[in-house]
């Protein structure tokens, strides 16, 4: 009876976009040590789309595998489409995680909006744009 | 490569335990409560096991009793003790911050019930303080519960010193041995120790059974009410195959003790050395007094899981007191015992090689757990926040 299921163990055992962005628009870092996770995730960002996306991650398989694949679902991705990634659609793009490990995907989810936001608190007049750009849809 | 590097959890039983066992599979079918010779015959084979058991930790055999493994002893031996306290209304047990939970949480519930726990504290080498032990006893101490030997950090308490410092204040010693027995030499006369719990998978005998050692005149409660076995203190079918297998292996074991514990100490110390190479590693418990395959380390900047299943990859089984082996948020109670902030905590590791294995296998660890660090810290954000000095190193 294995842990994880095989996509987790893929992403985990090869993240994708592991790194740093030295240039980034938007940086989020969410956990802390006591509790065992940190994520730390970096975004480009152009013409109001995620052009590229890095992260490092303090934590366990499952955190490490929530990490690569959250930043998987928000690469190319306008910026608007990522503030509604929910940690649910991370978990089940990896195939489910035991319930105990469900927080890692949370703390993706919340790592990526916090590089959102630090975005938008760089770039206030995006937010406004946005905003309206949601209601269009 | 293959190498199971994880003893302190579990052992794989030993040809010897298996060949003991397999009759009791077989042609000795009957239940040793049968009066008939088939009965008979399973009876012998307890008896026999009783007697050998006995002899090695120097008891008698009617003080072992066999349990379904080493939480049910210490729970048996914990739980009778307070019965015989409460009694005379002694309602005080002193333990050590870095049990096992099979006594920490035998011990909360007595707390729920009204008694009053004195948990040790240990100092960072993992090691309770005798003096402290004698501070803390009192009137109504009814029980000191100490471990042998810590299944986490391996390290080996002032066994002698506790039961001599008990058997003057006339206060009931217990000690779980289930890291000790069939590792270390237990004399249970000449360290004063009046019960003593044990678990036969930890000694490559079988997962479900163990024994209690209570010495005489200690009136043990029984846990599970049935029939008369184990002379009523433990109602139940004796698992006959298991007990044969646990005696065998253990005979087995300490016949062999000078010379695995020989090989096991120049194995470990081996580990010891590569891996204190590795950069902000420190080894948890104490250096000289710890379990012959034992070896404990924690690592800055990483997370024990990725660890293990980076090294499950790589062939070698070990085991973690990071929180999230554990299923809980916190890291092992006796990393953060021993002064290990809980940052440094989740990074732990834990080896506990057999004594067959190789020194390729040894070197092949070393290198292994070296290159799995180095990747974690490769994308860890505290190991960047501790190379920029963001964050202080603590190790
Ligand atoms: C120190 C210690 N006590 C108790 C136990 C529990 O033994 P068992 O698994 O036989 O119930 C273990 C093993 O996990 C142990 O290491």
């Amino acid at each position: 009876m294995a842990l994880y299921s095989d996509k987790v163990m893929d992403h985990f055992r090869h993240p994708r976009n592991v790194g740093v962005i030295e240039d980034a628009d938007g940086v989020g870092e969410v956990g802390n040590a006591k509790c065992g996770d940190i994520m730390k995730m970096y975004l480009k960002i152009d013409d109001d789309t995620i052009t590229d996306v890095k992260f490092e991650t303090f934590g366990c398989g499952s955190a490490i595998a929530s990490s690569s694949m959250a930043t998987e679902l928000i690469k190319g991705k306008p910026v608007s489409e990522a503030m509604t990634l929910t940690n649910k659609a991370v978990a089940e793009a990896l195939d489910g995680l035991p319930d105990y490990k469900m927080h890692c995907s949370v703390l993706a989810e919340e790592a990526i909006r916090n590089a959102l936001e630090d975005y938008y608190t760089r770039h206030p007049e995006k937010r406004g744009e946005n905003a309206e750009a949601s209601i269009e849809d | 490569m293959k190498i199971y590097a994880d003893n302190a959890a579990t052992t794989r039983m030993s040809r010897t335990a298996i060949e003991a066992m397999l009759p009791c599979l077989d042609e000795i079918c009957g239940n040793p409560s049968s009066l008939y010779s088939e009965g008979q015959r399973a009876k012998e084979v307890i008896e026999t096991a009783r007697k050998e058991i006995a002899q090695i930790i120097n008891a008698d055999p009617k003080e072992i009793i066999f349990t379904s493994g080493g939480s049910e002893a210490d729970n048996q031996a914990i739980l009778s003790a307070a019965a015989i306290g409460q009694k005379s209304g002694k309602r005080h047990i002193i333990s050590s911050a870095i049990e096992h939970h099979a006594v920490l949480h035998t011990l909360n519930k007595l707390e729920k019930l009204g008694f009053e726990i004195t948990l040790l504290p240990v100092h960072e080498n993992g090691m309770i303080r005798p003096d402290e032990l004698k501070e803390a006893i009192r009137e109504d101490t009814c029980l000191v519960t100490v471990m042998f030997a810590n299944n986490e950090i391996g390290t080996i308490q002032p066994i002698k010193e506790i039961g001599e410092i008990c058997r003057a204040r006339k206060v009931l010693f217990h000690t779980d041995a289930v890291q000790a027995v069939g590792h270390l030499p237990v004399d249970v006369a000449e360290y004063h120790i009046d019960m003593l719990s044990a678990s036969a998978h930890k000694f490559h005998g079988a997962k479900g059974v163990g024994f209690l050692y209570a010495k005489k005149g200690i009136r043990l409660s029984s846990l599970i009410e049935g029939g008369a076995q184990e002379r009523g203190r433990r109602a139940g079918t004796e698992n006959v195959a298991g007990i044969a297998a646990m005696a065998a292996a253990l005979k087995e074991s300490i016949a062999n003790l000078d010379r695995n514990a020989a090989r096991l100490t120049a194995i470990r110390n081996r580990l010891i050395e590569g891996l204190s190479e590795i950069p902000h590693s420190a080894l948890n418990g104490d250096r000289e007094k710890r379990l012959p395959s034992n070896v404990s380390f924690c690592f800055e900047g990483i997370e024990g899981e990725s660890l293990l299943l980076l090294l499950d990859d790589k062939g070698i089984s070990a085991s973690s007191g990071s929180a999230c082996t554990s299923g809980s948020l916190d890291p092992s109670h006796v990393l953060l015992a021993i002064g290990r902030v809980h940052d440094v905590a989740h990074g732990s590791l834990r080896l506990t090689p057999g004594e067959d294995t190789t020194d390729e296998e040894v070197e092949y660890i070393i290198q292994a757990v070296k290159d799995v660090v180095q990747y974690l810290r490769s994308f860890s954000p505290v190991w960047r926040d501790l190379c920029s000095g963001k964050i202080k190193h603590i190790i």
